[in-house]
């Protein structure tokens, strides 16, 4: 009964707003898309709302449905609606009919159809209720499967998911994790294919982090060639370096300013970890930013307008979330804490729209994943089964990859914080330390 | 008439003398009448194995007193006073070999939290340094370095595994070619 309400509601907004005119339409995001012929979006996206959508079946090009699939279904953003077993009628791709009528009967509102061959394929999207082609495109998209083919259906289904709803999906991300097994560090893509290794064997690496624009990595490498320096490495390339005042202390805890320009990390000495800053759009001009004595910053972050800092420190006894300016000024608690009894909090990220905090706080010892926001200040956890440590946001500012053993061995999950739903990325080996790349744009 | 009784006495003396001299072997003098015996020479030594064993099972003792390794509480960098004793002895082979100089490397087990651990291993380098520091060993010929829980001695999950993770390790890393005991 309730979908039905939903349904005619979306329906009569649909109506409306068609016979309004496009006055309140948004432009979707598919600026990307070689468009043959795209309709613009009719009515405003209501998050509250999962369209109920329904993917055609089709001649050849499986494994791009399927990966189209998956990425809708990991969007957590519409109900796909299943297709009986009898299966049903395949459209002809010249023909602009599809039996809306019995797609109406499984209570879908949009359908989607993708036809073509690996290379060429077209997309179209269907108003339901209203009978007709609301968008479509046609895209190179490779269909073999591997590699770099797949992020090309991945930005596909991100066009598709930013026609829908506005906003476009993260498919076409990877996620960087460390392999406890053999200490290199692997990215793999966001819907758990393709993990490969990225650093070289038998080095001690630790602490992966994504440049904003995709194209390299830092990282911490232990034992050599100084105690503890950063690397920076080249995706495509794999040509590292070693960031300049490295070699002294052991530096850990490496996070990118929005804009790729500057490298925060923290240096751990005898006498207090501290947080530095370089420039490593030019190599050059270290500056410390906290002035700890014996106490420990470390694991920053930066706003996503890069004027703000969000750190671990210890400087009142356990280790909790703080923040600052990006020039180290203005320091002071960001996530309220009760003294003695609430527990250690740890490695925060920021998400991109810059609402929450998302770090781990152990309770009773056992750490679990946690939101703050920072308009409501309310503090809310988000898993309580087994150990979640270490999460790192999506570009949709809602998805969040984390490590749990709930499974048996560390492995990496992704909670949607809008919904709750968690899924499992299966790695190979033991997975720590992720971090969730930007939309990895043609061309990465 | 006395003297030529002398000369009579003495001529019979000599003749008689003289006739018994013959019959005796001249006794070998101190004059060089034969080379002198070559210099006895040095006792021979004892046989060579027994003392470098004895060397080289000093030299493992004190390496092993400089490399022994110290162990922590869970989320603590406390030394116990067990260790203090261990760190006691390292600091008197260090004072009495002025040229020996060290690395500590503190380490963790694999709880809490991965990126905190490598702050941890750090405490636990410092906390040992500054106690050899207090025992009266200069600063610089002692070097810290954290691997956090990214150098396990034991990858299990449970009490025993990470008691062993939750260590100092000693390293010599110059100056140790020839090492005399403490007084």
């Amino acid at each position: 009964m309730q979908r039905w309400l939903i349904l005619g509601l979306l329906g009569t907004g649909l109506l409306g707003v068609g016979l309004a005119g496009p006055a309140t339409a948004q432009v979707p995001d598919s600026s990307r898309a070689q468009a043959r012929d795209t309709v613009v979006l009719y009515g405003r996206y209501n998050p509250a709302v999962r369209p109920a959508i329904v993917i055609l079946p089709g001649p050849g090009i499986d494994s791009v449905r399927s990966m189209f699939a998956r990425d809708l279904d990991f969007s957590d953003r519409f109900e796909i609606i299943a297709l009986p077993d009898g299966g049903a009628p395949v459209a002809a791709s010249d023909s602009a009919l599809i039996n809306y009528q019995l797609y109406r009967t499984l209570r879908a509102s949009l359908a989607v159809e993708l036809s073509g061959e690996s290379g060429n394929v077209t997309v179209r999207l269907f108003d339901l209720l209203n009978e007709r082609v609301r968008n479509e495109m046609t895209v190179p998209v490779d269909g073999s499967g591997v590699g770099e083919a797949r992020m090309s259906v991945h930005r596909m289904s991100d066009d598709v998911v930013g026609w829908i709803t506005g906003r476009s999906g993260v498919a076409a991300t990877r996620i960087l994790y460390l392999n406890r097994v053999d200490a290199r560090v692997y990215r793999v893509d966001s819907d758990g294919y393709g993990a490969v290794p990225v650093t070289p064997p038998g080095q001690l690496v630790v602490s992966p982090t994504w440049s904003p624009d995709g194209s390299r990595l830092a990282y911490t490498q232990l034992g050599g060639p100084g105690p503890g320096v950063i690397m920076l490495q080249s995706i495509a390339t794999g040509t590292r370096l070693t960031v300049p005042t490295t070699d002294q202390g052991q530096n850990i805890t490496p996070a990118f300013s929005p804009d790729g320009r500057t490298l925060m990390f923290s240096r751990m000495t005898e006498q207090a970890s501290n947080l530095y800053a370089v420039n490593v759009a030019d190599l050059c001009c270290a500056e410390r930013l906290t002035a700890g004595r014996f106490a420990q910053n470390l694991s920053p972050v930066y706003s996503p307008d890069g004027r703000r800092v969000a750190f671990v420190s210890n400087r009142s006894g356990s280790p909790q979330i703080y923040s600052m300016a990006a020039d180290g000024t203005d320091q002071d608690l960001l996530v309220p804490y009760d003294f003695g009894s609430t527990g250690s909090s740890y490695a925060p990220d920021w998400s991109p729209d810059g609402t929450t905090i998302v770090f781990h706080r152990e309770f009773d010892g056992v750490p679990q994943v946690v939101s703050f926001d920072l308009a409501s200040r309310v503090v809310r956890q988000r898993t309580s089964s087994g150990r979640n440590e270490d999460p790192s946001f999506a570009p949709d500012s809602r998805h969040v990859v984390f490590v749990s053993n709930r499974s048996g061995r560390g492995q990496l999950f992704v909670i949607d914080l809008e919904t709750g739903r968690v899924r499992q990325i299966i790695t190979p080996g033991v997975a720590r330390l992720p971090s969730w790349s930007r939309s990895l744009t043609r061309g990465r | 008439m006395q003297l030529r009784s002398l000369v009579l006495a003495g001529l019979v003396f000599a003749v008689a003398c003289g006739k018994k001299k013959p019959e005796t072997t001249p006794e070998p003098t101190s004059g060089p009448v034969a080379p002198p015996p070559a210099p006895a020479p040095a006792p021979p030594p004892p046989p060579p194995a027994d003392n470098s064993a004895a060397e080289a099972a000093m030299r493992a003792q004190l390496m092993g007193s400089l490399t022994a390794p110290i162990h922590f509480e869970y989320d603590q960098d406390a030394i116990s006073s067990m260790d203090a004793a261990i760190l006691d002895r390292k600091a008197a082979i260090m004072q009495a070999n002025p040229s020996v100089r060290i690395r500590i490397a503190g380490n963790a087990d694999d709880r809490g939290s991965d990126e905190y651990n490598l702050v941890l291993g750090t405490k636990r380098a410092t906390a040992a340094k500054r106690y050899l520091e207090a025992k009266g060993i200069d600063g610089s010929r002692v070097d810290i370095i954290s691997y956090g829980e990214e150098r396990p001695l034991d990858r299990g999950e449970n009490d025993a595994a990470w008691a062993k993770n939750r260590r100092d390790e000693f390293e010599v890393v110059s100056g140790a070619e020839r090492l005399v005991p403490p007084r």
